[in-house]
């Protein structure tokens, strides 16, 4: 008995250990990146070799200033946030209609959508890109905010998350809708959505975070530099000399805080997500 | 109640396809009706910056592809790109989960930390590794480190040895905590009861992972690979930010040859074609996993 109870603090404390010191492997980049925003260039390069290069030595904000100086990192910000808001609305809209209707209604050529939807969420979007630049060139949706949006106001993956979710609502509930005499799109509204707040979550944060980290498409339809994303923006300050670390690394943590307060307040939605897709695949 | 339901189905039913109405027509008009331009577009000779001179030329297109020593090596290089990075990339993930797969105190700190690379999008972490593989003397974190101990400088991103997996070693470190997260649902859902069983029967670690464990997460490991070859076959951001497909072209990809070929040169005849190939590809890789887990079974 005491062997074990011993073997289980071992176990336990190199669990610790492990974990300890994979975990900080695993943060060093971004460690790094943080310290760095925080001190004079020439701290940045002094550093590197030791320990130091993970401590802001010589406190200072002028990267972030600079890095506002040189760049509307906040419109880029207030860009991204505009759009995705924009397409999020609509594409949950959209979705969960469409799911709605894939799970509790019969029609004829119900079964038809349903594989259709799943045979276009393995589809590489990267293999229609060309094509679908020549659509919104004809258009004339080059270099506006709709370029980004439309293609996505409906995502397959999202209608079958919708779905799942849907096909557990139990039919005695739309039932008693009915039979006080509200419509179908009324039901859906007055009865289905205020019990579908997780699924709504989920899908909110998983195209959140998808569509903030967004680069081949914004690269490809936006030309005016007031109206890039943060990701274009950033990519665009990196490749502007002159070259400085500092500004750069400012920018950079500047462009990951927003997703880190979107995964910390949604969370448990978000792994929720990306469990369910092995799950369910 | 009963007869209102049976009235309405004897007519026809138009409620239901006003609910799909809206995601269905963006699905046609932004996904299939580019897949039909795609496929007509790769017969033509269609550059957008000689718009006068649009022609139907067979299959000339794909004669001058596959030839193209270019595109050839792109597609080299994205499969050597998956095949080095979904092997790394399963492992790396199945053996965190394993890590994180218990309840002492703190444990989610330690999921965060190996998660928190997927929530910088991939262009932050591309530009903030080109400065950690700066190859320039003090001016790059890993050579720094790499002299500390006494190893060598690695050339990383301006070699064109190294710099394909120099960007492996990246997204490995990007995205791994992403299929941790995965597996770990799956962990989670095998039956507690096997391993009790197992251990009334004195198996080892060993034993119950080959035994339980992997059999028990088939599903999530075909799942996890099917993710991770395709993930890696559409690679564009790294190359695009990192190296811009070079030194040598050793780092340009299919998607970044699709992108050269019809958003900068405008040739949209010959980069529709590639992008068929490409879908191609990406179908029949997709089905030969499918196929051959299958079989395995």
């Amino acid at each position: 008995m005491i062997g074990r109870r011993k073997r289980q603090i071992i176990k336990t404390i190199s669990l610790y250990l492990v974990n300890t010191l994979l975990g900080l492997l695993f943060l060093i980049p971004l460690l790094w990146m943080i310290a760095s925003s925080f001190k004079p260039e020439q701290n940045i390069f002094r550093d590197m070799s030791s320990i130091s290069a993970f401590i802001p030595t010589d406190f200072t904000l002028d990267n972030y200033r600079q890095a506002f100086e040189r760049v509307p990192l906040l419109k880029y910000i207030a860009n991204s946030i505009i759009y995705i808001s924009i397409t999020l609305m609509m594409s949950l809209t959209f979705n969960s209609l469409c799911a709605y209707a894939l799970a509790k209604f019969k029609f004829r050529g119900k079964q038809f959508v349903l594989s259709l939807i799943i045979a276009l969420m393995v589809f590489p979007f990267e293999s229609i890109v060309v094509p679908l630049f020549i659509i919104i060139t004809k258009m004339n949706l080059l270099d506006t905010r709709w370029a980004l949006i439309l293609p996505f106001t409906a995502r397959c993956f999202s209608i079958f998350l919708f779905r799942q979710f849907f096909l557990d609502v139990p039919d005695e509930l739309l039932e008693a809708a009915a039979i006080d005499g509200s419509n179908r799109l009324h039901s859906f509204f007055a009865v289905v959505l205020p019990i579908s707040g997780p699924v709504f979550a989920t899908v909110f944060i998983l195209d959140f975070v998808m569509h903030w980290s967004d680069f081949i498409w914004p690269l490809i339809v936006l030309i005016e530099d007031s109206k890039r994303t943060v990701q274009i923006g950033i990519q665009a300050f990196f490749t502007d000399p002159p070259i400085y670390y500092g500004p750069i690394m400012a920018a950079l943590t500047i462009v990951v805080i927003p997703m880190i307060v979107l995964f910390l307040i949604f969370q448990k939605y978000y792994v929720q997500g990306i469990s369910t897709t092995g799950l369910k695949g | 109640m009963k007869n209102a339901i049976s009235l309405k189905r004897n007519c026809f039913d138009i409620v239901p396809y006003l609910f799909i109405a809206p995601a269905l027509l963006v699905l046609a008009s932004f996904i299939i009706l580019p897949v039909i331009m795609a496929v007509r577009y790769s017969f033509y000779n269609f550059n957008m910056l000689r718009p006068d001179r649009i022609s139907l030329i067979g299959v000339e297109n794909y004669k001058n592809i596959i030839t193209d020593d270019l595109f050839l090596t792109a597609i080299g290089n994205t499969f050597r790109y998956a095949f080095i990075l979904v092997p790394i990339e399963v492992v790396v993930a199945f053996g965190l989960a394993l890590l994180v797969n218990n309840s002492i105190r703190g444990i989610s700190i330690y999921r965060i930390a190996y998660f928190s690379p997927m929530l910088t999008s991939m262009t932050v972490v591309s530009i903030l590794w080109t400065f950690i593989y700066n190859p320039t003397p003090g001016q790059g974190l890993l050579n720094s480190f790499l002299a500390n101990i006494g190893l060598a400088p690695c050339p990383f991103l301006r070699s064109a040895d190294t710099a394909l997996n120099s960007i492996v070693a990246m997204s490995v470190w990007q995205s791994a905590g992403n299929y941790m997260m995965i597996f770990l649902a799956g962990l989670q859902g095998v039956s507690t009861e096997l391993y009790e069983a197992a251990d009334i029967d004195g198996a080892g670690w060993w034993r119950k992972m080959r035994s339980i464990t992997i059999p028990s997460l088939h599903n999530v490991f075909v799942f996890i690979v099917l993710m991770t070859t395709i993930a890696a076959m559409k690679m564009f951001t790294q190359s695009f930010v990192m190296t811009q497909g070079g030194p040598d072209n050793s780092t340009m990809t299919i998607v970044y040859y699709v992108y050269q070929q019809g958003l900068q040169f405008r040739n949209i005849g010959y980069a529709s074609a590639a992008s068929v190939i490409f879908f191609f590809i990406v179908l029949l890789l997709s089905t030969a996993i499918k196929k051959f887990v299958d079989s395995e079974r």
